[in-house]
């Protein structure tokens, strides 16, 4: 009979400080999560008051700089119109791509570009918009809100088609047979029952698109230009909340870069309760 | 019960399907495809055009005379790109230098040691990261990371000046700084797919190697981190197509200086941040813009080159593994992006 060794000491010492060492990188990871808000809740909320919600920019570089009305008024208009070009589209794709198109060589075809779209940066969206709209002037105008929510909606559409397919690969299968042997064509077995059972998963996967979208700041820097004022004509150039930040930052004058601060906070707050509605919806989801 | 009971109740004769139904089945099928397709041309003009537009660009200086030409002048109206190509590379580099271990061992930790309770906290945590706007982060670098940060970078260069590429006057916005903003930037993705990869390593593996009397640590080295090596790979691949297309928090902290750099304590340029910053005096200049689209075009093709890298990386290796084919293995399913939480490539 073998006796059981004891683990030698220096393998239990090994075990111990490369332990210490995954413990640490943890907690290094979280330091500037913990820095982020720390600052963003320091800085940002010096700014907030009801007039900073509801003044448009001045414009002024001395004295009053004004509040962020027409950023949020932008940002909300833009993401809208991305949204509506952008989620039916996606769902579209999946559909197809889950209930017509499995195993064809076409199917194949158009997941690998929708991933080669994921991909792309969004600043090579924004200068695509730029040069095909924006340079040519489409729609009689230069830069627009509706341009910058079309380069939104490019770079939501492959993100929404993705998420929108694995959800429509968890549907059960019996569910969709059972519709077929009572006789429903498959369109009707798609849309009531397929889209249906799948809804929760969707709206998830749609609303983390629309986080996603809202902050990005490079493809609307290029389309929609920034101006102060608030407009809801799509056809004119707009203000968004990462436009305006971004502007900020780059002035030597304090007051702006507090309101570079608010805006942030701002925005970080509308992407994180979205991102908590996509989980809420995402978490009552009947299957799975 | 009685003896005619495998006859149908009611004799109700099967229908017919009307022929609207009939017909509403294939046109449902067209437009589904046609929107597929959609997809395809989009894609496929997208590249025409914008390899049309920068043609001026490429006529001028000649492909490889672009792409390598190590001077950005605007004021000369000279454009080469081997600088910002040269900045780009550095700064993703040191992003997956920094990023990639840190992301890993948070992903160890929190599936193979932390505490159950403390698993969905961690994990939200380090997802939270990636709701963070692109232009927050930089934000953040210009107020934060760069005043606090000068005083430690000044007296590395001073201390370790006789390793390459450090030493000399330390400037405030510099290729370190923008690699560590990017490094925070993909920490979220590829610890998220890393957690996803660990999670599918077989309990068996592990038990097995505990049996055998291995320590936890023994356990991870040998049994969880050769299993998930090739996820890890191509997450960290993912990782640097996000880095190499990240532009607004890189176009803050970086300097947006187009010469290269002698040292990474020193101010350089990145394809993704000289669009963003040029662009806007290049509106009545053809050939600067035909040369900040051909950037966007070499940004283009090589997060192409990247992504598709990462996807052969990992589904050769699947193949080898299991020997089945198109067979999709859980670490492929991993790496096609099911967003956990909104990306940050902004």
């Amino acid at each position: 009979m073998t006796t059981l060794l004891a683990t030698s000491a220096r393998r239990r010492r090994t075990d111990r400080i490369a332990r210490g060492f995954l413990a640490l990188f943890t907690l290094v990871a979280l330091v500037p999560l913990v820095l982020i808000i720390y600052y963003l809740l320091v800085k940002g909320l010096n700014t907030f008051s009801v007039e900073f919600f509801t003044t448009d920019p001045t414009g002024n570089f001395l004295g009053d700089p004004g509040g962020i009305k027409s950023a949020i008024v932008g940002t909300v208009l833009m993401v809208a119109l991305a949204t509506v070009i952008a989620v039916p589209i996606g769902i579209a794709v999946a559909v197809y791509l889950v209930e017509f198109g499995k195993g064809s060589r076409f199917a194949g075809v158009v997941r690998y570009f929708v991933d080669v779209m994921t991909g792309v940066p969004s600043i090579v969206f924004g200068l695509f918009i730029y040069t095909s709209l924006v340079v040519a002037g489409v729609g009689g105008s230069s830069f627009a809100g509706w341009k910058g929510a079309l380069a939104l909606a490019l770079l939501m559409l492959p993100v929404v088609t993705r998420s929108s397919e694995v959800v429509l690969q968890l549907v059960p299968q019996g569910l969709r047979e059972a519709a077929l042997a009572l006789g429903a064509p498959r369109w009707v077995v798609t849309v009531k029952v397929v889209l249906r059972t799948a809804i929760p998963g969707l709206i998830t996967g749609s609303l983390l698109a629309i986080a996603r979208a809202m902050g990005e700041t490079a493809p609307l820097l290029f389309t929609v230009a920034a101006v102060n004022a608030t407009t809801l004509n799509l056809n004119e150039r707009m203000n968004s909340l990462p436009l305006q930040i971004y502007n900020d930052v780059g002035q030597a004058n304090d007051a702006l870069v507090a309101r570079a601060w608010g805006a942030a906070l701002t925005l970080v707050l509308m992407i994180l309760i979205l991102t908590l509605v996509a989980r809420f919806v995402g978490r009552r989801s009947s299957f799975s | 019960m009685e003896s005619g009971a495998l006859t149908a109740p009611t004799a109700a004769p099967i229908q017919e399907r009307s022929s609207r139904a009939r017909a509403a089945d294939p046109a449902f099928r067209i437009v589904l495809s046609g929107l597929a397709a959609l997809i395809l041309v989009l894609i496929a003009f997208f590249f025409v055009f914008l390899a049309d537009k920068a043609w001026p660009a490429f006529e001028q200086f000649g492909v490889f005379g672009y792409i390598f030409g190590n001077d950005w002048d605007v004021a000369k109206n000279i454009y080469g790109a081997l600088p910002l190509l040269v900045g780009t590379m550095i700064t993703a580099t040191l992003a997956l230098l920094i990023g990639v271990p840190i992301a890993v061992a948070s992903a160890l930790y929190i599936t193979e040691m932390c505490p159950r309770r403390l698993q969905s906290p961690l994990t939200i945590l380090v997802e939270l990261l990636a709701a963070v706007p692109s232009v927050v982060y930089g934000l953040w670098g210009v107020f934060v990371l760069i005043p606090n940060l000068k005083p430690a970078m000044q007296w590395f260069s001073d201390t370790f000046s006789f390793l390459p590429f450090v030493g000399g006057a330390v400037a405030g916005p510099n290729y370190f700084v923008a690699g560590l903003i990017l490094a925070i930037m993909i920490l979220p993705i590829v610890s998220a797919i890393s957690r996803e990869v660990m999670t599918t390593v077989p309990p068996d593996h592990k038990e097995a190697a505990l049996a055998l009397g291995a320590t936890r640590w023994e356990m991870i080295r040998m049994a969880v981190l050769p299993y998930s090596r090739r996820g890890i790979t191509g997450a960290a691949m993912l990782g640097l197509g996000r880095a190499i297309g990240e532009t607004i928090a890189v176009t803050l902290v970086i300097g947006n200086s187009p010469t290269l750099g002698k040292q990474i304590f020193a101010q350089g340029y990145t394809l993704a941040a000289v669009i963003a910053n040029e662009f806007g005096e290049a509106a009545n200049n053809k050939l600067h813009l035909a040369a900040l689209i051909a950037a966007g075009l070499v940004l283009f093709v090589l997060t192409l080159v990247v992504n598709a890298g990462a996807r052969y990386v990992v589904v050769r290796a699947e193949k080898k593994e299991t020997g089945s084919g198109p067979n999709l293995g859980p670490t492929e399913v991993a790496l096609t992006p099911t967003p956990i939480l909104p990306g940050n490539a902004a």
